[in-house]
């Protein structure tokens, strides 16, 4: 089999001597005109991998940041047919990988052999869904192998060994690794220095997986990168993003910082 | 049968991060729920501070005036006034016995709430409720009540600020807190186990109630009639009678206002279609594109665009039939039971009265329907009074 697209993006990054860094925005965010610049901009700015969020009325795996950023959008009428389409249109133009992350139920309503057909035609990627866990799994990956399309394997400091086995069987492109026992960008899940339940979490992962890791959830600032070399392949910023563009920032001067 | 499921409805769809204490939960419920020493201290529990067996009540007045035999099962005389706390006293019990310290839960019109505040002050258990944000408003006495049996009520502001968000909340903070804490779950839904869990807690409403029917009316009853919100209580009084095929059961959800355009909370009997809330797949409230859309009823425990898996599979198999009501209807029949029997029902358990008032004349003559009264209705009477003004 080859070597999935975001695995390789991810070995590029450490090819380089740095880790992966995956931004993550919510479609539509700050506003529908907007967030396509921001894009360009990430990419431009050597995002490695790209995460869209796909908004949900009710994200229970989100902290308070996403949650409000996703219901923003969906008043401004995002929804799967406008990112598929705006994306599609798009095709080509991205450097980094693509991948869409959100909730299971407005999949399912789009269809889940008409949105791996849509999104793999689309460019995109891999997708997370929040609360898909192994075993509501099979069906989502049935539909999405065909296309092309990985469902990428989400666990956390709670995951046992065995678990991570179950995961690591089927897991395609990463692996997510959450950083906290919480929600996004609820808190820091470090400071400078890692903890001993995430650093033994991390090296359970690692064990575990023959693909990337990254880590994701409390990532406040760069200085927690440096705590994090050679035990982590990659790096995702969610609430952080979000809160620097609700500061007035942009996408290209975030990006200069964590790089 | 896949593990966690009833038919096609069911299942786990939660993050990772909840599948440890999910596990450990369905772990403990097959090896201490069904344990002697459990059984016998739930048993003890439910008789001396709940108060059980609750009575089957003949209701002679109405059944004159129908031509039917009405039946109550009296889950308002349950401590607390509602069924609630059949399914707290036992899932407190079970924190115990899985080491843990605290629960917490999240709560509608308050009910759930209170049931798991009085339980944890029971039980030597720390408490923390999740509230939207409206509801804290509109149902203070509740509050009120559950920070008197020593709870923290946490107000949910996020997304419609009532009971759906208030799970959300819930569901977060377990993942934080779940070494400590367990979560008690309100009504025979969410990701499984809670839908057997509750299930099975609150079928006592059935094992009591076919025992006192056989014994004081001689026969099984015709109907079994519940109100359906997450539908813990139907899914309590219907349970015993599933296997008896001349038994119809009929669950009754919440139309609202009826006017067209406004919310109900009827995913069953209305417009729902099938999808994954709150790490269940069952019927729900949503737009084409898979949003959940905002319910409504003048019962606040029956306000919730979901329902309980196993109720979805019911109606799917044909074994259970599920009609709505209005809020009207449901304030008739309020006002008619409290005039006429001397009880006063629950908001929430009037949409059954209410249907079978207005159904009983289709039924056959001296049709024995028994009417689960899953709570008293002491609480809704600020809304009854303001409906009876605009009436007047």
């Amino acid at each position: 089999m080859s070597t999935n697209i975001l695995t390789k993006r991810i070995a590029a990054a450490r090819a380089k001597g740095r880790l992966g860094l995956i931004p993550f925005l919510p479609a539509g965010y700050p506003d529908k005109n907007r967030f396509w610049d921001e894009i360009d901009a990430l990419d431009e700015s050597g995002a490695d991998i790209i995460e869209i969020g796909m908004p949900f009325s009710d994200p229970v795996a989100d902290g308070p940041v996403v949650e409000h950023a996703s219901l923003k959008c969906l008043d401004a009428g995002v929804n799967l047919s406008w990112i598929l389409s705006e994306l599609a249109a798009r095709k080509g133009r991205y450097k980094a990988g693509l991948v869409l992350m959100g909730y299971l139920n407005p999949v399912l309503q789009y269809g889940l052999e008409r949105f791996g057909r849509d999104a793999s035609s689309a460019g995109v990627h891999g997708v997370i869904l929040a609360d898909v866990p192994f075993e509501e799994s099979g069906p989502i990956r049935a539909a999405f192998d065909p296309c092309g399309l990985v469902l990428i394997p989400l666990v956390g400091l709670n995951t046992t060994p065995g678990r991570m086995a179950l995961y690591a069987r089927e897991g395609r492109g990463f692996v997510y690794f959450v950083s906290v026992l919480g929600t996004t960008g609820v808190r820091s899940a470090f400071d400078t220095g890692l903890p001993e339940t995430i650093r033994t979490g991390l090296a359970a992962a690692k064990a575990a997986f023959d693909i990337p890791v990254a880590l994701g959830f409390g990532l406040k600032h760069p200085d927690q990168l440096k705590a994090l070399d050679g035990l982590v392949d990659a790096a995702v910023f969610g609430s952080a993003l979000i809160r620097h563009i609700d500061a007035g920032g942009d996408s290209k001067g975030f990006m200069q910082v964590w790089k | 049968m896949k593990k966690g499921y009833f038919g096609a409805f069911g299942g786990q769809f939660v993050p990772e991060l909840l599948m440890p204490p999910l596990l450990e939960l369905e772990e403990a419920m097959e090896r201490i729920l069904p344990s002697r020493e459990f059984q016998d201290e739930l048993k003890s529990e439910l008789a001396h501070f709940v108060g059980r067996p609750t009575a089957l009540t003949f209701c002679p007045n109405l059944s004159r005036d129908l031509g039917i035999r009405l039946w109550l099962k009296r889950e308002d005389l349950a401590h607390g006034g509602a069924h609630k706390v059949n399914n707290t006293i036992g899932q407190a019990l079970l924190c115990k016995k899985l080491g843990k310290t605290r629960l917490l839960a999240e709560t509608g019109a308050g009910q759930h709430g209170v049931a798991t505040a009085l339980a944890a002050a029971r039980f030597g258990l720390d408490c923390v409720i999740y509230m939207g944000a409206l509801d804290v408003e509109r149902q203070s006495l509740n509050v009120r009540r559950m920070k008197l049996f020593g709870a923290e009520v946490v107000a949910v502001e996020s997304g419609t600020k009532t009971l759906k968000d208030a799970i959300n909340a819930a569901l977060r903070a377990w993942i934080a807190e779940q070494q400590t804490t367990h979560y008690c779950f309100g009504t025979a839904a969410g990701p499984h186990p809670f839908p057997l869990l509750v299930r099975e807690l609150q079928a006592v409403i059935s094992r009591e109630a076919r025992v006192q029917m056989l014994a004081q009316a001689g026969a099984l009853p015709d109907y079994v009639v519940a109100c359906v919100g997450g539908g813990s209580n139907a899914i309590g009084a219907f349970h015993e009678f599933v296997p008896d095929a001349s038994v119809k059961l009929v669950g009754v959800e919440a139309a609202g206002s009826g006017q067209p355009g406004d919310w109900h909370s009827a995913p069953l009997s209305k417009q729902g279609s099938p999808g994954v809330l709150h790490g269940m797949h069952t019927q729900l409230i949503q737009t084409p594109d898979g949003q959940i859309l905002p319910s409504h009823s003048i019962a606040p425990g029956l306000d919730y665009p979901g329902v309980g898996p196993e109720h979805a599979a019911y109606q799917a198999s044909g074994r259970a039939q599920y009609v709505s009501v209005t809020d009207d209807v449901a304030l008739d029949a309020f006002v008619t039971l409290s005039r006429h029997e001397g009880i006063m029902p629950a908001l929430e358990s009037s949409h059954a009265l209410g249907w079978v008032l207005k159904t009983a004349k289709d039924m056959q003559p001296g049709s024995n329907v028994v009417v689960c009264l899953s709570g008293r209705g002491d609480k809704d009477l600020d809304i009854v009074n303001d409906y009876l003004a605009k009436k007047a």
